[in-house]
């Protein structure tokens, strides 16, 4: 059977409702049904799951809330909270629950990060990170800057960014002066400075 | 079945509910049980474990993997008697409490034969060298929480009894891995052959400095904290590899939190030549990146993309991702399994129809335009055996012209489509050798018009007839002209 027939289904044999009767063919709206169905219904509490790759629909939690059918979305800023689509990405529960646990267990240090210039902040997780090559460098990817290299004499010489962090005291401290375990205790809010308020802080004064 | 086979040695269950009765049942009816596997299996307690413990004296594995084990006690560990040696392979590794430590280490070191063990979390790691000293025949160990406090006894201690495992070659475990940890598993790195690091959340310069040192390797699982610089190193380290899965860190996460991408990807496929199965988590992808890779590996057996926001389209063109998700089917020509994602129109699937003649299985998601790319695939691809799709604009009509396909394949799944109720129930009466079985949690599909969609379709052959165990939200539909519920 070759596409063309597709389209003459009453050619064949097997026909859709009673004869004599036409179903409606509504494919766009259907889709938009659709994905919108798959969001709000409710888990099954079965082992059959819709996609192999890891997932188990039976302990999704992430159930209720509107899929975001954002295809159409033109925007520059990505919208600050996306809708979370049932049994997407498709990931075992045994995984998801298990990095969930992980991350719990550790009990992470959240901290504020902000930009200045940025419309709104972002929160990392210091216990995740090594030492500072790798916190520098995520920050460096999470705001598309360069930082780097820290040196005790000149800071972040060359670079227009400078981090800092807020300490216990409520001081502003530039981010690589002591040791990373007590940075990581200490550090309260990190701020990436801009422009020439940076560069006072990375020069030796 | 206790009846009719006193001699079964060995049951291998895979998503099913087991009870603690079930379990009772086999520890007490096989004299000869051998083989336990209850892969994401649930409903039993460790209870149900302790039955199977205390009466089966000829078990050789018992295999609990991923499954959801209501863990009252680790007591049953202890229920083994000691007169019991013949344990060949242990995987305790989703039990949530801890088990009898002492018992554990007396059990390991009994029996002689013991090849693989794979503990859970609760396993602390300062007693993981007298586990292994315990059992230095070892070759396949999963490690509990694989962090402590940093301590040089504790260290040298695990790093000599790793050392005196000459022939462990699969390593996987690492919960809460703390990078201080992992050079001590650097004296064994260069035999091993496959590692799972898919739990270990540590950074790419960690993770590259044990992965360089894995000559052997065939296959590693882990999560994309290696970025693309790390498996750059992967590629030139590690010539032997053959699978690779890349897990992602923060999949519900809006932004990137890590600086993986395509290129990680096409590294590998350039570096490793025997590379076949590829499972890859990623934000971002391009048709020419999927060009590169296929025309790189075309001795590809299973390749699965998963991109994480759906229909994202080729990240340099804004084109869909269909030339290169048809260069990776043209390409590898004993591609057996793939799955899809990005934006993808119908024409990745005449693609797939055109050139996936070895394809037996293929998971589809939020793609194609109209019910010509479902007939693609049911119409061209010859060896398929289980088709997954959730999420597409695939109806009646692609369904209904390739009903006779599916007599051939072994199951297929369809949520969140436009399968309309009349075509199931259609279906349903013409082919008495399929199961058409509807998932609808909001009611009896028939309580809703004929054309109205249904939730989820399950699809496969049978020669036992429907299901009568089935839960109220699902209906075979049958000879039958009344629905029947079960």
């Amino acid at each position: 059977m070759d596409a063309a027939d597709i389209k003459n289904l009453k050619a064949t044999e097997l026909r859709l409702g009673l004869p004599g009767t036409h179903l409606e063919e509504n494919n766009v709206i259907i889709t938009e049904e659709k994905s919108s169905l798959s969001s709000t219904t409710p888990v099954l509490n079965n082992n059959k799951r819709p996609l192999q790759e890891e997932t188990s629909p039976a302990n999704n939690k992430d159930c209720g809330s509107k899929c975001s059918n954002n295809n159409t979305d033109d925007d520059a800023a990505p919208p600050p909270s996306k809708a979370k689509i049932v049994g997407w990405p498709p990931i075992r529960s045994y995984r998801k629950n298990s990095l969930q646990e992980q991350s719990e267990a550790a009990g992470g240090i959240y901290v504020k990060v902000s930009m200045d210039g940025a419309p709104y902040l972002r929160k990392i997780d210091l216990k995740v990170y090594g030492g500072y090559p790798q916190l520098l460098k995520a920050l460096e990817n999470m705001f598309k800057l360069t930082i780097g290299e820290y040196s005790e004499k000149e800071g972040y010489k060359g670079s227009d960014y400078a981090p800092t962090y807020e300490d216990k005291d409520g001081d502003w401290m530039l981010v690589g002066d002591v040791p990373w375990d007590m940075f990581v205790t200490s550090c309260k809010r990190l701020r990436i400075m801009k422009g020439y308020e940076a560069r006072g802080l990375g020069c030796a004064v | 079945m206790a009846g009719a086979y006193p001699w079964l040695e060995e049951i291998r269950l895979k998503r099913m509910v087991v009870s603690d009765e079930s379990l009772e049942i086999i520890a007490k009816s096989f004299k000869n049980f051998k083989v336990l596997v209850l892969s994401s299996c649930e409903g039993f307690t460790t209870e149900g474990l302790a039955a199977i413990a205390a009466n089966c004296r000829n078990l050789r594995e018992l295999d609990l993997r991923e499954s959801e084990v209501e863990d009252l006690s680790g007591r049953w560990l202890s229920d083994f008697p000691d007169s019991y040696t013949s344990l060949e392979s242990l995987n305790i590794s989703c039990l949530g409490n801890e088990v009898n430590l002492l018992a554990l280490e007396r059990l390991v070191s009994r029996c002689p034969n013991l090849k693989t063990l794979r503990l859970n979390r609760a396993v602390p790691l300062d007693r993981l060298p007298n586990l292994l000293r315990g059992a230095p025949q070892l070759a396949e160990l999963g490690t509990g929480a694989y962090t402590s406090e940093m301590r040089p006894d504790v260290f040298s201690n695990l790093a000599e009894a790793f050392a005196g495992c000459k022939q462990l070659k699969t390593l996987s475990g690492f919960w809460d891995a703390l990078p201080s940890y992992l050079p001590a598993v650097y004296p064994i790195c260069s035999q091993l052959t496959s590692l799972n690091l898919s739990y270990a959340t540590v950074q790419s310069p960690d993770l590259i400095k044990l992965v360089s040192l894995c000559e052997k390797l065939q296959k590693l699982w882990v999560l994309d904290y290696i970025e693309d610089d790390g498996l750059e190193i992967l590629a030139a380290s590690c010539k032997d590899l053959r699978e690779l899965r890349v897990f992602p860190s923060d999949p519900f996460g809006l932004e990137p939190n890590v600086a993986l991408t395509e290129q990680g990807l096409v590294s590998v496929s350039e570096g490793c030549p025997k590379l076949q199965s590829v499972l890859y988590f990623c934000r971002q992808m391009s048709n020419a990146a999927l060009n590169t890779i296929a025309r790189n590996r075309p001795n590809m057996t299973r390749f699965r993309l998963c991109i994480i926001e759906p229909r994202s389209p080729d990240y340099l063109t804004l084109q869909p991702l269909d030339d290169g998700f048809g260069a990776i089917v043209e390409h590898c020509k004993d591609l057996r399994r793939l799955s899809l994602s990005g934006l993808l129109t119908d024409r990745v699937f005449e693609y797939i129809g055109t050139y996936g003649k070895k394809l037996e299985m293929l998971s589809v998601a939020f793609a194609g335009d109209s019910d010509l790319g479902l007939h693609h695939v049911l119409s061209g691809c010859d060896n398929l055996r289980k088709l997954e799709i959730r999420d597409c604009p695939f109806g009646d009509k692609a369904l209904l012209a390739n009903a006779a396909k599916l007599e051939t394949m072994r199951s297929l799944w369809m949520s969140s489509c436009s399968v309309s109720f009349g075509a199931c129930k259609v279906l349903g009466q013409k082919m008495p050798r399929l199961n058409v079985e509807v998932m609808d949690e909001s009611g009896p599909p028939d309580s809703r018009p004929e054309s109205s969609p249904v939730e989820k379709l399950y699809v496969y052959r049978t020669v036992a007839g429907p299901r009568l165990d089935m839960p109220g939200f699902v209906w075979t539909m049958d000879d039958d002209s009344a629905l029947r519920i079960s």
